[in-house]
This record gives structure tokens, C-alpha cells and sequence, in this order.
């Protein structure tokens, strides 16, 4: 019988609930353990397989020296690299201090800085090494997640869905909140994967699964900012989770010269 | 005399990263360190300059294990800011949601993380394998954990419906009654697996430490209550900052809350059980007695029994709060913005969680400040340590790593929660 391919999950600055999407596979979970030999994952395991890895998972953004050494031997000990989450695809929400002086953000929270070894970004896994497949979302869908793991086992190159939130929105039937409520939506920009929640739910998409493929981010905060939304507010909208994006970065600092 | 160190570089089935070393000095400990090596992120600098609708949604992000936790605690201090009451029934959807996460929660540490430890396993996979029922049994219940909170809010993980004033949309009754006919299933399986938990090898251990946990009139607490303690603490959470304070310990960087004057005490399931046990309902009070629950635990060890029971008591309330549920006139309660400070505690699974917001006419964010669970309870896990090593010191070494592994899961510690205000230091060993 074929070796059983190695998988190994690895953690950068993060929440952790990309990985816990892993465990929340509630259904395949063990079907999933019998077909991969979980080799490296210690938030589920005390047992520690040798690399090299045939499939490694990464969750978290690169913030400090010694990860951004860290992620060069994990790439250099995996054949294939997915990054889980806004984290590891975009810097996650602590990218924010890359449009501040981290030496401000260190001292507001840390009375001793010299102990903080930080960098002055938080940055994707991409700006580092090598990605062979990126997953978005803050969180990832965990239906993508296993359809990932199951490419990579099966063979097919893994695919996601490339359009926007909007569009199935409007598949799903789910009433416009911008249009019927005047309330500001991040679906005409934002990478479809989560199920259209927020629309669902009555309120704007944030973003969570950052910029789809050439998304016209000028016009609709125009748009915004004709449903009453002030600059300040929509430069916060561009400004969350995948604010190191480029399509949002560039968003939310034209915003921010604007306000 | 014995000199050695135990040292583990980086715990397993914990969330975030930490590591442990213990050094033994002729005989005695001499040092005990939970070391915090997760990265910082900065949220306390960050919050600032934000909105305070956004509190909700940006803190969740501190911890993909406790989203709600950190939303629960964000609108209730908000709401505190700006003087908001609300009414019954947008308080029990808030109380249903964080049963989901108490049963998520639970159900991931009691099977996934801590069993292993008991039935010597290094996973939950792996014991799967001998235990088949038993992990498919823990993972249906925490699926059910997850589907309340993905039915109120969209998704378990960063649930995107929780706002302050309440939510953004409200569910009809019968969306509610298809998921109770499950929950009264998990119910149900939850009563067994208090009873199993009983049939886990246990040690004999006793750790006594001062309890921290809310209390309300009459709930088991979750949103609201003063804060108590198994020592004389009786507080509102805006009397907090009078009463702890972070200390800054030399030989790890690393802050400790600690009550002024007294030091270290203990958040979590022991603590609420402990300082609570008369507010579960009778039908859970049962149950304890039945497996001879002590009514204070001091073992941690026996936290696995305490998880199952709030684990049941946590399914017994949502399927309360569905029957008696009618939906509010209003998802939410209109929030004016002014300038003001609001505070708030909740429990969180592991424990309680302060937040406090300072906010302008406009409601930006101009400070704030949050302590979870696991930064409470790091310098009582560390103290325990100190207390189990001492009379086994001459123990083979990989079974007292071992030993003090288990001492350390027995708290379900979040480093991912603790880190964005523990001061650390990159430190780890070659």
C-alpha cells in the first residue's frame, strides 16, 4: 500500500480558528485521518512525525524575526504549502500596525518595549516564500478546506470559486441590503466563500475573505459615501481584516487622504 | 540530590504557543515557567480610533476558540458606555449563543485535548481508534455546540450577527424548534459523558487557590453578575481595576493578574462551579452529586468532571431559552453615542473576561483594555506546578514532563487569547 501522505499544520501570529476549522470538521475528521497521517499538528496532538511534510497547512501572519526564519524552513520541508485565512494570506487584522509606527502600538500596550521583539509589519505568508495554493476568510470555510486537502490527496489542481459575494447574493435571492436599505456593502469587492452571512443577516459584508479579482474598490466607496457613509467610516470598511491586501490597502488610504 | 530540568518547548493540544520548563535544584524547585512565545498582536494599540460597533466583530478576533466570549463581553461594556438596557429576550439569545460556544468549547477540550491525558493517547485521533463512539460521541456534541451559535449567527468562528444593542437580525420561533429536538438528544448524551468522566483514572490532587468567577441572583453565570471570590471578593466589573492588577514577574516578562494584596486566584469552570454550584438547576445539581462531585473541587484534575457538567447544564439552558423563547419587537436596541467608559465581565468557557472602553461623543474607541482568562490564571497554573513537582522530584523525568503537561491542560489554557497583552520574550531553547 501507498504511504499515506504527511500533513502538517503550522502556526504564525493568528486566533488559531483557521486551524480549529480543521477540528471542526466534525463529519470528516476521521475520514480525513484515515487518508492523511497527521504528522504535525500540536493544538490537536502530542505527536510529532519528522518532516519532510507532503502537505503543510499555515495559519497566521509573519510578525517577528524568528518566524520569518521559521516559515523559510517549513517551506524548505513541505511539497506543497496551503495558507489558511485573512492571517496568511493578507496580514489579518495586526497588519493594521503597517499603517502606524509599531514602536506607538508596542508602547500603548507593553509597559517594558525592549522585550517585544516584533517587526514593523505584519505580513502574509507569500511575502516570504513560496505559496502553492492560497485559502481566504477570517475564517476559512471549512468546505473549502476539505475540498483543498481532498485535491491534494486525489490529484485535480485545488479550485475555489473566484467572484464576488455579491453575485451569490443575488443566486441566493438574499434582498440588496445597500440598495433596499441604504446600508454600506463590501459584496461588490469582497472574494465570495463564506455563504453570503452578512446579507443573510440583515447587515453589510465586511470583507472577510478580502478583494475577488479585480475588484472596483473606488467606485463603491463612492457609493458608500452617497448612502451617507462619512470617509473616516469607509476608509475602517477597507481597513479590517485584509486591510494589507493591496486592492483594499490602497482603498483605505485613498479614503484616509480624502477624510 | 536531585538537579534536573523538565522542559517542553512547545505544548501540545493547548491553543497558541507556549512552552513550560521546570528546573529542580537539589532536590527542589527552583523555578516554574509558562512561557508565552505567541507573537503579539497589538489589539488594546489597534481598538483605538475604531468604532465602538466594530468592538464586537475586531476583539472576536483575539480568539477563534472564544469568539463570543470576547462579542459578549464587547457589547455589554459598550452598553454600559452609553447606559443601553435590554430587553428579556435579546438577553436570552445572548445567553443561547454562549451556551454554543460553552458546549463548542468544552466539548473540543474535554475530548479532543484533555482525554488523551486520561486514556493515554497522544490525540484524539489516535484514541479513535480504540475509542471509536466515544470521539464520534464528543465531536457530535460539539457540532451541536456550533450549530447554535452558526444558527444565530452565521458561523461558529467569528459568528458575524452579535452587535451592540443586540443583534442584527433576530430568529423566528420555529427556526429555533428543529435544532431543540437535537439539543434534548445531546442532552441527553451529555448526562453519559458526566458519568464517564467519573470512570477516568484520577489522581489524588488538591490545589487550593482563590476562586474568581460572577455570580447572579439566580443564573449560572454567563453575561452578568458581580464578581466574586471563594475570599471575600464581592465587586461590580467597574470596580475591577481597584481591585486587580498586572504584575510583572522578572524571570518570564510575562504579566500576571493578580488580586492586589493577595496575588494569584483562578478563573474558569472550577471557579464558577465552585462559587455557583447552588445556581444549576436541580436536575444538574442531581448529576453531580450522582458521579460525588465535592461541592468545592480543588482538583484540577477533576476540571474534565466540571467541563461535562456545565457541558449539561449548557444544553439543559438552551433548550430552555428556546421553549420559553418570543422574539423581541426589535433585533436591537437603538444606541446613541456619547462620550463615556463602560466595563464589562462575562465567563468566557475558560473563565472571566474584562473588557473596558473608553469612547468619544462620536463612539470611537480612544482606549482600551481586555483580560482574559488564561492571563488570570497563568500565575496559579504556574503556582500548582510549583505544588505538584515539589513531592515528585525524583520521578523519571518523561513521566513527569508528562505529568506536568497534563497539570497544564488541566486549566484548557489559551495562549492565543493571553497574548496580546502578556509581555514576552522570544525564548526558546536550541
Amino acid at each position: 500500500m501507498a504511504r499515506k501522505p504527511k500533513l502538517a499544520v503550522w502556526k504564525f501570529a493568528s486566533c488559531d480558528g483557521c486551524q480549529l476549522s480543521v477540528l471542526s470538521c466534525e463529519d470528516e475528521l476521521l475520514t480525513l485521518a484515515g487518508q492523511v497521517e497527521i504528522a504535525y499538528f500540536p493544538e490537536a496532538s502530542s505527536a510529532v512525525v519528522k518532516g519532510p511534510y507532503d502537505l503543510s497547512l499555515v495559519e497566521g501572519s509573519v510578525t517577528t524575526p524568528h518566524d520569518a526564519e521559521r516559515i523559510q524552513r517549513i517551506r524548505a520541508a513541505s511539497r506543497f504549502l496551503v495558507t489558511l485565512g485573512a492571517c496568511a494570506t493578507a496580514g489579518g487584522i495586526q497588519a493594521l500596525r503597517n499603517f502606524r509606527d509599531v514602536k506607538e502600538f508596542i508602547s500603548i500596550v507593553y509597559a517594558k518595549p525592549e522585550y517585544i521583539q516584533t517587526l514593523e509589519k505584519s505580513t502574509a505568508i507569500s511575502a516570504h516564500v513560496k505559496v502553492d495554493f492560497e485559502l481566504r476568510g477570517c475564517p476559512i470555510n471549512k468546505n473549502q478546506l476539505v475540498d483543498v486537502i481532498a485535491a491534494f490527496i486525489y490529484g485535480p489542481a485545488p479550485t475555489v470559486p473566484p467572484h464576488s459575494v455579491c453575485l451569490d447574493c443575488k443566486r441566493k435571492g438574499v434582498v440588496c441590503v445597500m440598495v433596499a436599505r441604504g446600508i454600506p456593502c463590501m459584496g461588490p469587492v469582497t472574494h465570495t466563500g463564506c455563504g453570503v452571512l452578512c446579507p443573510s443577516y440583515a447587515r453589510g459584508c465586511y470583507g472577510c475573505f478580502g478583494p475577488k479579482e479585480n475588484p472596483n474598490t473606488g467606485s463603491l466607496a463612492e457609493w458608500f459615501a452617497r448612502v451617507g457613509t462619512s470617509r473616516d467610516e469607509v476608509m475602517r470598511v477597507f481597513r479590517n481584516f485584509n486591510s494589507d491586501a493591496p486592492a483594499f490597502r490602497e482603498e483605505s488610504e485613498r479614503q484616509e487622504k480624502l477624510s | 540530590m536531585t538537579n534536573k530540568t523538565i522542559k517542553v518547548d512547545y505544548l501540545a493540544r493547548v491553543e497558541g504557543e507556549g512552552a513550560m520548563v521546570v528546573r529542580i535544584k537539589n532536590g527542589r524547585v527552583a523555578d516554574v515557567k509558562l512561557k508565552i512565545f505567541e507573537p503579539p498582536r497589538f489589539f488594546e494599540a489597534f481598538l483605538r480610533g475604531r468604532s465602538y460597533m466594530e468592538a464586537p466583530d475586531i476583539t472576536a478576533r483575539i480568539c477563534g476558540i472564544c469568539p463570543v466570549a470576547y462579542q459578549m463581553s464587547a457589547v455589554h461594556a459598550m452598553e454600559d458606555a452609553l447606559a443601553v438596557a435590554i430587553p428579556r429576550s435579546i438577553r436570552e439569545l445572548r445567553r443561547l449563543i454562549y451556551c454554543g460556544e460553552w458546549i463548542e468549547s468544552h466539548a473540543l477540550h474535554i475530548f479532543m485535548l484533555h482525554a488523551p491525558d486520561f486514556l493515554g493517547y497522544p490525540d484524539a485521533i489516535r484514541m479513535a481508534k480504540d475509542h471509536p463512539k466515544l470521539v464520534q460521541q464528543g465531536l457530535e456534541l460539539k457540532k451541536l455546540g456550533n450549530e447554535i451559535i452558526s444558527l444565530l449567527a452565521g458561523r461558529a468562528i467569528h459568528p458575524v450577527n452579535v452587535r451592540v444593542g443586540g443583534f442584527y437580525r433576530v430568529p423566528a420561533r420555529q427556526e429555533l424548534a428543529p435544532l431543540a429536538e437535537r439539543l434534548k438528544h445531546g442532552c441527553d448524551a451529555c448526562r453519559d459523558d458526566v458519568r464517564w468522566t467519573r470512570t477516568l483514572p484520577m489522581r489524588e490532587y488538591s490545589h487550593d487557590t482563590e476562586f474568581v468567577a460572577l455570580r447572579h441572583p439566580t443564573e449560572y453565570p454567563m453575561n452578568e453578575g458581580r464578581l466574586v471570590s471563594s475570599r471575600g471578593l464581592d465587586i461590580h466589573a467597574r470596580e475591577y481595576d481597584a481591585h486587580f492588577e498586572e504584575e510583572h514577574v522578572a524571570h518570564s516578562n510575562a504579566l500576571h493578574s493578580v488580586i492586589k494584596g493577595r496575588g494569584a486566584y483562578l478563573t474558569g469552570p472550577l471557579a464558577r462551579y465552585n462559587l455557583n454550584r447552588d445556581r444549576l438547576p436541580a436536575s444538574v445539581q442531581e448529576v453531580a452529586r450522582e458521579v460525588g462531585l465535592a461541592a468545592t473541587c480543588r482538583n484540577p484534575f477533576e476540571s474534565i468532571i466540571v467541563r461535562a457538567l456545565e457541558m449539561l447544564y449548557a444544553f439543559e439552558e438552551a433548550i430552555r431559552v428556546i421553549a420559553e423563547y418570543e422574539p423581541p419587537e426589535v433585533p436591537a436596541v437603538a444606541c446613541e453615542p456619547r462620550a463615556a467608559t463602560g466595563t464589562a465581565c462575562t465567563e468566557a468557557p475558560r473563565g472571566s473576561l474584562y473588557h473596558r472602553y473608553t469612547i468619544d461623543a462620536k463612539g470611537i474607541i480612544q482606549d482600551a483594555k481586555i483580560v482574559p482568562p488564561t492571563s488570570q490564571n497563568q500565575k496559579a497554573i504556574e503556582d500548582d506546578l510549583r505544588q505538584y513537582v515539589a513531592p515528585r522530584v525524583d520521578m523519571p523525568t518523561d513521566q513527569l514532563r508528562a505529568e506536568c503537561e497534563q497539570a497544564i491542560r488541566n486549566y484548557d489554557p489559551c495562549i492565543s487569547c493571553a497574548t496580546h497583552f502578556l509581555k514576552l520574550e522570544v525564548e526558546r531553547e536550541p
